[in-house]
């Protein structure tokens, strides 16, 4: 078991580096220059050769690239070049927002999807054929436009909830939970419907399967059979779903933050790119990369405990 | 979603080599599944209607994509505006025309892009497998846990606003998923008997990839190039929408939803048009690839033979009424069982008719080629018939009770207890997920309600009952940690945890090595010497029967052809078909002397004539047997044969 997780993160590490540096030197092929960005246009050559020294632009790209990866040993994520705040702390303060949606989108399309898929393979027929409707509708329908939707019942027309902003769970405990709820909404949509397909599938294939017959013939009831024995056997599957939604949500939540106006790492991306603000960019590629590292991480280790031929293995 | 048909496409070797000639043949008729979908039909038509309306826009549209009408502004759907004016008044019908000049480009580009990268590669690693292989894999792998929205930012930084630039992006993204399907699918057909044939005929790899593997390929890929076109769509109106790829007052349909989002207050109407289009072409673009690979899977499913049923149940009914009166001393009985499975054509029979007994204690073979229906009708007896089968006429009664009629819930209570089953395949029917002490125990405690201490020790009881000599140890360990004949061994402990009275075993040993089923048959009639129960033994293999069981019934084609006592049957069988099962009995073989087959293939399920079922293999059939239905007569002895010239064969020393 340890040997699985020790491997797998092995195996990252070069991972965290390839993908760094691939973006690295992405980002140096941006048309626009950094100094030229912060001091504007009139400038004079000895100020703005001041400015790419400050910026070590003058030094050689894989210089560059070693200083970042050394600065890195140290905790160092260096400092945005848009404002000069540290970029550990601008990915800290933006992190909150983010989580809160990925997280509780992830739980909350979960326990749907989950349950829809269950439902609808045991009794297939009306309510398995609404659930591939919805599902495929939640797909179909562009989440920005969803959100709009949204927003136009329930903050314009009926003012149940505020169309935009983040409130932080310290300020306002309801507040918080209000401002999550469009955004998780939207993003739930298309993953309640994923999860819930492939829950279904996998609950179908493992129902049909000899042990469930076996322990049908044994005498054990239909709630045992399913809770117990299927489910048990089909979350295998499930939990992959679950984690690539996970991951999917990290990019899920540039539209979401965007429509709602909410600070979050997704805007900040945006941000970040249109102002060639390489540190940000950097640290934000390696912050997502490590984040659907460790979901892999976590989704490996689900895997293997409910598993047992991977665990003893 | 990405459930795609895998099974391989396998034409005739010679005709392979020739030519593709065979795989056109299937790709027309993959066509002609197409145009008999109407739903397919419909999707497609609509998404070359929405083309055509981009393409000739500059014809179609009522008005220019940005001339003004500011007394229209914001107007809703009106005579001049069909579907209404946006905050200038412009036309929303023209501008979603002309939207639609750039969102098919831009589709096609990032398709495109994802085929040219994923065939090749996808089909070189499928290929030649190897070290290539593995890196394409760490590759893709590697490219499938990146944050793809990271990516295309810093491409369209790279590119500001340049459709194309993010849409080949978008492309490579999505090409790992594709990879793999074509991967997947070029797997099988390079090991397909018309490959292996091109390979010893020196036709090169190179040869065979374009002329053999792509075609087969190319099917999967088009249902997938569907999805991705749906993706597509979807990613390039966000961009749109985030300003990465269109600037504010643009007609470009992801534009136009955001400057509908800033009138919400004023009129929402103006999300509904762009939104129901996209939605309705990312449908067409999903659906029309589901239908894609529905027709594609008919397309290879082999065409149904031809399509004659057997006897009515009805008609079979009144003729055997009067064989079986009284059920009251058997522990089963069936009486004219009849299953069918649904299929399109309608039902189709798989069991006709059957009437049998199983006495207290008795062991009763059920034997039969595959395709007699023998496990459909102890499954049948179970209620664990799969969702296609169900009873289509007649009634089990069990202990003196009809148990056909009973509600699930009270059926549920027999399971176990009156009845256990031991099926074929002993390692797949143990849950992989659970120890067997845990699975066992669970049986244990539903049938006897033990506390912890005692449920063990009744676990242990049991599987020392099935002879197995460390069974402590066996307790904590989970199902893909014992061998096929300890795992068989365990089933039986399982199907005995309720002391059922009477035990089905379903081809039991059939997965099982030679020396293993010797064990598992012995322990089965000590089992049956020990607990007095009445064993149902299904099986094909003569030698087994002869082992082990009393009484023997021949199934085959769904009807009963023989019915007798072991030593009778064995001795003196009374049908020709049995006598032919008894001949083809390698253990009968005489040295020397090639093994004499029953020539030909028993009838499949919705193929049997209505005159003798076995009459096609028969080598003393005569024109009476072709006559008509065939009835089952009883002969001395309470034994039964479905053979019309059994007088005659006997006269003749033939049986």
């Amino acid at each position: 078991m340890l040997k699985i997780v020790g491997r797998r993160f092995l195996v990252s590490l070069p991972l965290v580096l390839i993908v760094t540096m691939l973006s690295f030197f992405l980002v140096l092929l941006t048309p626009g220059d950094p100094a030229v960005v912060i001091l504007g246009m009139n400038r004079t050559p000895a100020e703005y050769e001041a400015a790419r020294e400050k910026l070590g632009l003058d030094l050689p790209a894989l210089t560059r690239y070693g200083q970042w990866i050394s600065d890195l040993g140290t905790g160092n994520l260096g400092v945005s070049i848009y404002n000069s705040e540290s970029v550990l702390k601008i990915l800290k303060d933006r992190s909150g927002v983010t989580f809160s949606l990925i997280i509780v989108t992830t739980i909350f399309s979960s326990i749907i999807g989950i349950g829809l898929g269950i439902a609808s393979a045991i009794r297939r027929g009306f309510l398995a054929r609404t659930v591939d409707f919805f599902s495929l509708l939640g797909m179909a329908l562009p989440n920005f436009w969803v959100a709009l939707v949204l927003v136009a019942i329930f903050s314009v027309s009926l003012r149940l909830l505020p169309a935009i902003g983040y409130i932080q769970p310290g300020t306002s405990l309801s507040g918080w939970v209000k401002s999550l709820v469009l955004p998780v909404a939207v993003l739930s949509a298309p993953a309640i419907g994923i999860i819930a397909q492939q829950t279904r599938s996998s609950m179908l294939e493992v129902l049909d399967s000899p042990y469930i017959r076996t322990l049908r013939a044994g005498g054990l009831g239909r709630t045992t059979l399913i809770y117990r024995h299927a489910l048990r056997n089909a979350a295998i599957s499930i939990i992959t779903v679950v984690g690539l939604t996970f991951v999917s949500l990290l990019s899920g939540t540039v539209i979401a933050e965007t429509v709602f106006a909410l600070p979050g790492l997704g805007g900040l991306a945006v941000q970040a790119t249109s102002r060639h603000d390489l540190p940000v960019i950097q640290g934000l590629v390696l912050y997502f990369t490590v984040i659907v590292i460790i979901v892999n991480l976590i989704v490996d280790i689900i895997y293997a405990w409910l598993n047992p031929r991977i665990r003893l293995s | 979603m990405n459930k795609h048909s895998t099974t391989p496409v396998t034409p005739d070797a010679h005709e392979a080599i020739t030519g593709t000639e065979n795989t056109s043949i299937q790709n027309r008729s993959l066509l002609r599944v197409v145009l008999h979908k109407p739903l397919a039909l419909i999707c497609g038509g609509f998404l070359l209607l929405v083309i055509l309306g981009a393409i000739f826009a500059p014809l179609v549209a009522p008005y220019p994509p940005n001339a003004l009408d500011l007394p229209n502004a914001l107007s809703g759907p009106s005579a001049s505006h069909l579907l209404g004016g946006d905050e200038l008044g412009r036309d929303i019908l023209s501008r979603l025309l002309y939207g639609g000049r750039r969102v098919f480009p831009g589709i096609l580009e990032g398709v495109l892009t994802a085929l040219i990268l994923a065939v090749p590669i996808g089909i070189l690693a499928g290929y030649f497998g190897g070290k290539f292989d593995r890196l394409v894999g760490a590759i893709t792998d590697a490219l499938l846990s990146i944050p793809t929205i990271i990516l295309v930012l810093v491409v369209l930084a790279i590119f500001p606003k340049n459709t194309h630039a993010a849409m080949i992006a978008f492309g490579i993204l999505v090409s790992p998923g594709l990879i793999r399907v074509v991967r997947g699918e070029t797997l099988p057909l390079k090991e397909a008997d018309f490959v292996s044939a091109a390979r010893v005929a020196g036709v090169s790899n190179l040869q065979i990839m374009i002329r053999h593997i792509r075609p087969g390929v190319i099917r999967v890929v088009i249902v997938q190039g569907s999805f991705i076109a749906a993706g597509a769509l979807g990613y390039m109106v966000a961009l749109g929408y985030l300003g990465l790829t269109a600037s504010a007052g643009e007609a470009e349909w992801g534009q136009m939803v955001a400057s509908a989002g800033t009138m919400l207050n004023r009129q929402p109407w103006l999300l509904v048009p762009p939104g129901v289009l996209i939605g309705l072409i990312v449908l067409a673009f999903t659906l029309f690839g589901n239908a894609l690979r529905d027709a594609s899977a008919e397309a290879i499913a082999a065409a149904p033979g031809p399509v004659s049923r057997g006897s009515s149940p009805k008609e079979n009914a009144a003729q055997s009424q009067g064989v079986l009166p009284d059920h009251s001393n058997e522990l089963l009985s069936v009486i004219n069982l009849s299953v069918a499975f649904s299929s399109r054509g309608g039902d189709l029979l798989a069991v006709d008719n059957i009437s049998f007994d199983v006495n207290p204690s008795e062991i009763v073979g059920l034997v039969g080629e595959s395709g007699a229906g023998k496990s459909i009708t102890s499954l049948a007896i179970l209620r664990l018939l799969p969702n296609a089968a169900r009873i289509v006429n007649g009634q089990i009664m069990f202990d003196g009770r009809n148990i056909t009629g009973m509600d699930d819930a009270e059926f549920d209570r027999l399971r176990g207890r009156s009845f256990g089953l031991v099926s074929q395949e002993p390692l797949s029917s143990l849950d992989p997920a659970f120890t067997v002490g845990s699975q066992l125990g669970e049986l244990v405690r539903l049938h006897d309600g033990f506390n912890r201490k005692d449920n063990r020790s009744r676990c242990l009881d049991l599987l020392n009952q099935v002879r197995i000599r460390r069974p402590e140890q066996l307790l904590t360990m989970y199902p893909h940690e014992v061998s096929g004949g300890m795992a068989q061994r365990v089933s039986i402990a399982m199907a005995l945890a309720g002391r059922p009275k009477l035990l089905i075993a379903d081809e039991p040993t059939s997965a099982l090595d030679v020396t293993v089923q010797k064990e598992i048959l012995a322990l089965l009639r000590q089992l049956q010497l020990e607990t007095k129960m009445s064993v149902l033994f299904v099986t094909h293999n003569f030698g087994v029967v002869a082992d082990l069981c009393d009484r023997v019934i021949v199934l085959y084609a769904g009807q009963i052809f023989e019915e007798a006592d072991v030593f009778q049957l064995f001795d003196h069988p009374r049908n020709p078909y049995t006598k032919g099962l008894l001949l083809a009995n390698p253990s009968n073989a005489q040295p020397g002397q090639p093994l004499p087959i029953i020539p030909g293939r028993i009838p499949s399920i919705g193929s049997w004539p209505t005159h003798c079922r076995f009459a096609q293999r028969c080598p003393y059939v005569a024109d009476e047997c072709l006559a008509g239905p065939i009835p089952l007569l009883a002969l001395e002895d309470g034994r039964k044969t479905r053979c019309i010239r059994v007088g005659d064969l006997l006269k003749k020393e033939i049986l």
